[in-house]
């Protein structure tokens, strides 16, 4: 091992008390910071999740139409003119709207019905766990996500409640579909999402655009553009887009999710930079030793950093190990913490970072020593 | 006549400014030769320190010139000055000032470390450095398990362990009892005599006097008196004859 990470890490280790001071800022410095972008993650993931899960290449959607949430309509003739365009195979109307479920209790919650033609199977549920989907188009069957039975009173298939006066029954549960707004997803037949809704005969929310395999995709777009009028044609991509922008920026919560971050990295250097320096004024006079046998500035700066990343490293580690445990905990709550590698990648670069920028002050400190004062007594 | 190592010319230091201004050195003439151990004395407050910092590159003269090994400091930087240490002086502190979470290896080591002399022929010169002074058998032990006749010890091998071509020692006894002392002058002159350093032993200690080939004498910030040492007065030392004795004697 090189004598400046030996030295380094003996200065570290030295003092046990302040390293663990140490090590407990930057573990709640990153955990902290891992936790609020892996909610970023989450909810990002969230937000689109049914843009995500339907089968369309192209999205019809009211002007200006902010997330797959937006109440506006869209005029049904749309679905002829766009189907009629060279290239596209299906054209697949899609309701979609929130409502109020009665529990049996007399009780009201709101919640967001998903209407789609299920033999289009453009946007149907998905990890179906009990049930069956097909059942959706007998009555006014509906399926809904197995993690909001307390929220909408249910224990499960065969349960019923009330949505606009419509009895309704629930055919199938879904695992893990679940809603950024809180309010539950509730996947009915389309022809039943009108009356569940209020959505007038001759309108629809959004219309799924299915391309040919050899379509020309953006020929397609500017012949869609040139037939829809006031509304738009997004590609998945760019809806889902605009959804989490919509969501994460839009109503302040992705904000909040980086404050949240930044404030555990001010944090974290702050701790760091503090007890870096403080252990450097500690070994004031072995580093004034140092420069008085002759040792240039940059072998000590290599010692004070050497320290930053061996905090850095532990930290790190300790951090990762807490982040973990964390993911475990949360992946079957309201809300999953999502750590992508790399979400892990950035943080170990922002730790190292965070570790060496916090070294500056203790590098500063020891660009003033002056090596004389090993000669006095 | 030896070589000289270190030369002072008309050196003059004035430290502080104002009501506190203090003319610390005047005028110093001085020749540390290749080969010699000289002692430098003075009562406190007469400049022995203030010489050994200008003479060991830590400070720059307010007037007057330095030359080390052929190099004038006045045309140094910082890290220039350091580079000087670096290459040509070795340190030998009243407080030892050794790194105490490192063994005795690597305190020695780290002489060689900032002059990017590393691996494992950089721990066998800290071994033999420190075989030199008598403590092979201390090579993993720290400074706070060891007397402080074996710190000191262990310091000096630290500052002869590059092999430069002077030594500075500021009051190297001060802190040891007679037998500790005579072991630690042994070595310096041991180095001056046998490796052909130039050694400068600041001192009060006149214990130390019958090891020094030429004592200088400062007052004041000037120099008064220097007295060559009659051959007859230097203890005899075989080349590795005293560190046998030391170990005995720690």
């Amino acid at each position: 091992m090189a004598l400046t990470l030996t030295l380094a890490s003996r200065n570290l280790f030295h003092d046990s008390l302040r390293f663990i001071a140490t090590m407990v800022g930057i573990v709640f410095s990153v955990v902290l910071v891992m936790v609020q972008m892996g909610l970023y993650l989450g909810f990002g993931h969230m937000v689109t999740t049914m843009i995500d899960h339907a089968a369309a290449d192209l999205w019809v959607v009211p002007k200006n139409a902010k997330s797959f949430e937006d109440p506006s309509l869209l005029d049904l003739k749309l679905r002829s003119r766009v189907a009629g365009i060279d290239g596209v195979a299906t054209v697949v109307p899609l309701v979609v709207g929130f409502s109020d479920w009665r529990l049996d209790s007399g009780e009201m919650t709101p919640v967001f019905i998903v209407g789609s033609d299920l033999h289009d199977g453009a946007l149907q549920p998905w990890n179906v766990i009990d049930g069956n989907v097909q059942a959706l188009s007998q009555g006014f069957g509906v399926a809904v996500d197995r993690s909001y039975f307390e929220r909408l009173g249910i224990s499960g298939v065969g349960s019923t409640a009330e949505i606009r006066g419509k009895k309704i029954k629930v055919v199938a549960l879904t695992d893990g579909i679940r809603s950024f707004t809180t309010t539950p997803y509730v996947f009915v037949d389309l022809k039943n999402a009108r009356s569940l809704t209020g959505t007038p005969p001759d309108r629809v929310g959004d219309l799924l655009v299915r391309l040919k395999p050899d379509a020309d995709r953006d020929k397609a777009i500017t012949a869609i553009r040139g037939e829809i009028g006031d509304a738009e044609v997004l590609t998945t991509a760019q809806f889902r887009d605009r959804s989490r922008s919509f969501w994460l920026f839009g109503t302040g919560a992705g904000a909040a999710l980086f404050a949240g971050a930044l404030l555990g990295v001010i944090v974290g250097t702050v701790i760091v930079a503090q007890t870096l320096y403080s252990s450097t004024k500690d070994h004031l006079s072995e580093f004034a030793t140092l420069r008085a046998m002759g040792s240039a500035n940059s072998y000590i700066y290599h010692v004070i950093i050497y320290q930053a990343l061996i905090n850095a490293v532990i930290g790190f580690a300790v951090a990762s190990a807490i982040g973990a445990l964390v993911v475990q905990m949360t992946a079957k709550s309201a809300l999953p913490i999502v750590i992508t590698p790399w979400l892990v990648a950035a943080l170990a670069a922002l730790t190292v970072l965070m570790c060496v920028i916090s070294a500056f002050g203790a590098i500063f400190r020891v660009v003033r020593i002056d090596p004389a004062m090993v000669f006095m007594r | 006549m030896s070589e000289v190592i270190i030369e002072a010319r008309d050196v003059a230091m004035t430290l502080g400014s104002g009501a506190r201004r203090v003319q610390a050195l005047r005028g110093i003439d001085l020749a540390l030769r290749r080969g010699e151990l000289t002692l430098l004395m003075g009562p406190s407050g007469s400049g022995k320190t203030t010489l050994l910092l200008v003479l060991g590159c830590m400070l720059t003269p307010t007037a007057g010139t330095v030359t080390i090994s052929g190099t004038v400091t006045a045309e140094a930087d910082k890290e220039g000055l350091a580079k000087i240490r670096r290459d040509h002086i070795g340190f030998v502190f009243q407080s030892y000032h050794l790194f105490p979470t490192l063994t005795a290896a690597q305190n020695v080591q780290l002489a060689l470390d900032i002059r990017h002399e590393r691996g494992k022929r950089a721990r066998q010169h800290a071994r033999e450095a420190l075989e030199r002074v008598g403590l092979a058998h201390k090579v993993n032990t720290r400074p706070g398990e060891l007397s402080g006749g074996e710190q000191q010890r262990v310091a000096i091998a630290r500052a002869i362990v590059t092999n430069p071509a002077v030594v500075l020692a500021d009051e190297p006894t001060a802190a040891l009892d007679g037998d500790n002392g005579r072991a630690i002058l042994k070595i310096l002159a041991d180095s001056a005599h046998e490796r052909g350093q130039a050694v400068l032993v600041v001192t009060h200690d006149p214990r130390i006097v019958p090891f020094a080939d030429r004592i200088i004498h400062i007052e004041d910030g000037l120099l008064v008196d220097q007295t060559e040492a009659e051959p007859t007065r230097l203890p005899k030392i075989a080349p590795f004859g005293p560190i046998s004795a030391l170990r005995s004697e720690s």
